[in-house]
């Protein structure tokens, strides 16, 4: 469904000047650097998927996503999405995209919610029995009924990004681009957000491709993620596979009967320690867990013990830290 | 075009959220251009001609120029303040949407406040014609329409060219306002008052000339030969826009190469 | 002091930033002289009656009037100042340890002599080197050129404190266009931007002559020609200076009576 191969591009950017001086200079004469944004990047997409698109700011998440939905050109690689090449035809492709900048609204803030459908319907020319269809399923399934005659400027922003999703789904697309779709939203509204997104994609079958920071985002819907950092694809796979290759850190967490020894096992690091509760963080490559358990236990009183797999979102720290990116 | 008014729509539908500032700033379009206006008429006042233009001969070219600018400020302000579409990313927006570039942004922005000053030139427009001895035909009204039209086409034209210089700095959009308002402000007298030099640009170059000067003269039967042909500079000068739009869409194509 | 300095310094470092901007003003100020020089050029062609003012001199004045436009519009106006009154933010400015009146005063004084500082010099100069007769000649002596000098910057100060009340109007009116309107479209025509006071009907001579906006633009500019000779010239320095004390001493008072009624609903 989306194939895409060796894709480069890179960026003119003018350095920004400092002082007095050097900004007198730049009156007449500015410098510039070439900034590689994607280096030969390289993954297919399958229908259906749900593909999480993660990497540091700047590493080239929107510049793939913009090539994606046809706003770009690269410079070299090509890309087939749906049997198009998105920068070319582009009136043609983009009937089969929705695409959704968290940033950015493309609603008409003033008037309610349900014009800005009704005036997408004419830009996607859409028929009017296949309009109201569409339109019907996405209120009923994703309960929009009681915002949809609001004025978006009154809507808190949870619920304009629900409308934005839906905005972009009105035509009917294949695919969905969500750029950053929860940025900026509280824990309640990311939660409904993901489960729109993960409705959407299972009743409609619309394959998505979403950029975020948040991993929980990535946790609650992608099964497969792909990193990229400074350009580079650096990782394309399942979060599972993340997680074991990845996230051998685990971390032990213990109560006990007050004793003041200090605690040290061999392969474990003590991350705190008081005479009644100690964290160690263990590399389970090296120690393993059960293990580790049985020594504290002859050497305390155990009351309480919990092991924890590292969040995700460390292990992608550690990522890029790993990778210097 | 059914687009564009569904569009049309929609912003006034918006702007109508806000009317205490409408009005005002209705208001405030009907005075600004009035001040410069009370400035032509006491210069009449104290100097009776202009090279042999009398006050109603150019309050007619300052209707004109002053209608059109106004109407192109509120049917083309999307291209006008482009630079706040490029600013703010909206213009992906456009791209991912399945109709032209120019329809688009075009259809982006109204300025529904122009009203004001719309109305205060159509007020000069109607002073001036009341009081100059013009024997009226159809097709004279033909050419008075013209005139307007292509004035804002032209406008038009020069926000097309200014907003495409968007795509590669956002800066120093102010040299548009040369051929905008300076232009305006030009062709609120007629042509031949200045230097033979401008006036050529203004006729061959960016085609004011063909706004009011020239089918100026037809209508108050001051040419010398044949009629038709200053009839016709409007439509000539119509023309203006469709090199404007190929140097958009070079633009377009511009941005989508380098995504600045 | 050092504060209003560092302010003019951070000023002017953001102006350069945007140097296609100050190009592209520059070119349409040149652009705009031109035009007006040769329409007032047109229209005394044929004068019937020696006009009170000679082309020589008016062309002086235009190119003036654009070198320095950063000193004497209204318009040219400091949104922010506005986003912070209307939003309710002021409150925030009011924990500064500066008089708020004296900073505001300075802030928008860096951003006009910023302006002017950036813009004047390529029109200036250009307007010099011009063929005759559009070109811009050296006042007539170096005592002429002094006061002008003079009268210029208390052009400017007055000007800051003529739209420090366009600020303070928006506390009562809650948005700046009215009062920008007033301001901007009243008082440039009586500081002689749309047609120098001198070639206005009597009448409206003499309204111009009571108002002060006259006094930022029109004054100094004919002092430089010699239109107005230097015996007014002085006199007009004192008028000058009683319009800026009084309106200073307005404007502040003001100011404070606006900032007690935001301190009493809370901001």
């Amino acid at each position: 469904m989306i194939k895409v191969e060796g894709i480069t591009k890179s960026f003119k950017v003018a350095k920004r000047s400092t002082g007095l001086l050097q900004a007198a200079k730049a009156l007449v004469h500015r410098e510039h650097t070439i900034v590689e944004a994607l280096k030969e990047i390289s993954f297919t997409i399958e229908p259906g998927e749900i593909v999480g698109y993660i990497g540091p700011n700047g590493a080239g998440k929107s510049t793939t996503i913009k090539i994606m939905s046809g706003i770009l050109v690269p410079d070299g690689g090509t890309c087939n999405i749906l049997g198009y090449t998105p920068w070319k035809n582009r009136v043609e492709y983009v009937k089969n995209i929705g695409v959704v900048f968290g940033q950015r609204s493309q609603l008409w803030w003033d008037v309610p919610v349900i014009d800005s459908f009704e005036l997408l319907k004419d830009i996607y020319k859409i028929p009017q029995p296949e309009y109201k269809s569409t339109f019907d399923l996405l209120i009923e399934t994703l309960e929009l009924k009681e915002i949809i005659n609001s004025p978006v400027r009154q809507l808190s922003l949870g619920q304009r990004m629900r409308c934005e999703i839906a905005a972009s789904l009105i035509h009917n697309p294949q695919i969905l681009f969500l750029d950053e779709p929860t940025i900026g939203l509280d824990a309640v509204s990311k939660i409904a957000v993901r489960q729109f997104i993960k409705t959407i994609n299972q009743e409609k079958g619309v394959t998505v491709v979403l950029t975020t920071h948040d991993m929980n985002d990535i946790e609650a819907l992608a099964n497969r993620v792909i990193l990229i950092g400074k350009g580079s694809l650096l990782y394309d796979g399942n979060l599972e596979e993340l997680r074991k290759r990845f996230g051998s850190q685990k971390t032990i967490t213990a109560d006990y009967r007050k004793n003041p020894n200090p605690i040290d096992i061999a392969g474990t690091s003590v991350i705190s320690w008081s005479p009644e509760h100690v964290v160690l963080s263990i590399d389970t490559e090296q120690t393993l867990s059960s293990e580790v358990i049985t020594k504290l236990s002859s050497q305390l009183e155990l009351l309480d013990v919990t092991i924890e797999s590292q969040p995700i979102e460390d292990i992608i720290i550690q990522l890029y830290k790993e990778f210097q990116i | 075009m059914n687009l564009y008014f569904k569009y049309l729509l929609i912003l006034f539908k918006s702007q109508m959220q806000y009317r205490t500032s409408f009005w005002l700033l209705s208001i405030g379009q009907f005075f600004i251009p009035f001040s410069v206006f009370a400035g032509l008429y006491f210069l009449f006042e104290r100097f009776g001609q202009i090279k042999g233009w009398n006050f109603f001969e150019v309050a007619l070219c300052f209707a004109i120029i002053h209608m059109a600018f106004s109407l192109s400020e509120c049917f083309a302000r999307g291209f006008d303040t482009f630079s706040s579409l490029i600013i703010k990313g909206d213009f992906d927006r456009v791209l991912v949407r399945p109709r032209s570039t120019f329809l688009q942004v075009l259809g982006s922005k109204f300025e529904f406040t122009r009203i004001g000053r719309l109305a205060q030139s159509a007020i000069v427009l109607l002073w001036a014609l009341n009081n100059l001895p013009i024997e009226w035909s159809l097709l004279k009204i033909v050419t008075l329409f013209f005139m307007i039209t292509s004035g804002v086409l032209i406008f038009t034209g020069i926000y097309m060219l200014a907003a495409t210089m968007c795509f590669w700095t956002v800066q120093g959009l102010e040299v548009a306002n040369i051929f905008t308002d300076g232009g305006r402000e030009m062709a609120q007298y007629p042509l031949n008052i200045y230097q033979k030099w401008v006036a050529r640009i203004f006729t061959y170059v960016i085609p004011f000339g063909t706004v009011n000067y020239l089918p100026l003269l037809f209508i108050l039967g001051k040419t010398n030969g044949n009629d038709l042909l200053y009839m016709l500079t409007p439509i000539a000068g119509s023309l203006f826009i469709l090199p404007c739009f190929l140097v958009w869409q070079f633009g377009v194509r511009h941005y989508r190469s380098t995504g600045s | 002091m050092k504060v209003y300095a560092s302010i003019l310094k951070i000023r002017l470092l953001i102006g350069m930033q945007y140097r296609s901007a100050a190009w592209a003003g520059v070119a349409t100020q040149f652009f705009w002289g031109f035009i007006s020089i040769m329409v007032f050029e047109a229209f005394y062609e044929f004068a019937a009656v020696t006009p009170p003012i000679s082309l020589r001199e008016l062309i002086t004045y235009i190119w003036l009037q654009q070198a320095f436009l950063a000193f004497i519009m209204l318009w040219f106006r400091d949104n922010e100042l506005f986003d912070l009154i209307t939003s309710g933010n002021i409150a925030y400015e009011l924990c500064r340890p500066t008089d708020l009146y004296g900073f505001w005063y300075a802030k928008l004084l860096a951003q006009r002599l910023s302006s002017a500082l950036l813009r004047c010099y390529p029109i200036l100069i250009l307007a010099f080197f011009l063929p005759k007769p559009y070109n811009l000649t050296l006042p007539p002596n170096v005592s002429t050129f002094i006061l002008f000098v003079v009268t210029l910057l208390l052009g400017l100060l007055l000007l800051v404190a003529i739209s420090m009340f366009l600020y303070i109007s928006v506390f009562i009116t809650l948005s700046p266009m009215g009062s920008l309107l007033v301001f901007g479209v009243l008082g440039e025509f009586f500081a002689g931007l749309i047609i120098p006071i001198p070639l206005m009907p009597l009448w409206l001579q003499k309204i111009a002559y009571v108002l002060p906006f006259r006094w930022t633009a029109d004054f100094p500019f004919r002092v430089y020609s010699g239109h107005i000779t230097q015996n007014d010239a002085v006199i007009g320095v004192f008028i000058q200076l009683g319009y800026l004390l009084g309106l200073l001493w307005l404007g502040k008072l003001a100011l404070n009576s606006v900032l007690k009624r935001v301190v009493v609903q809370g901001g």
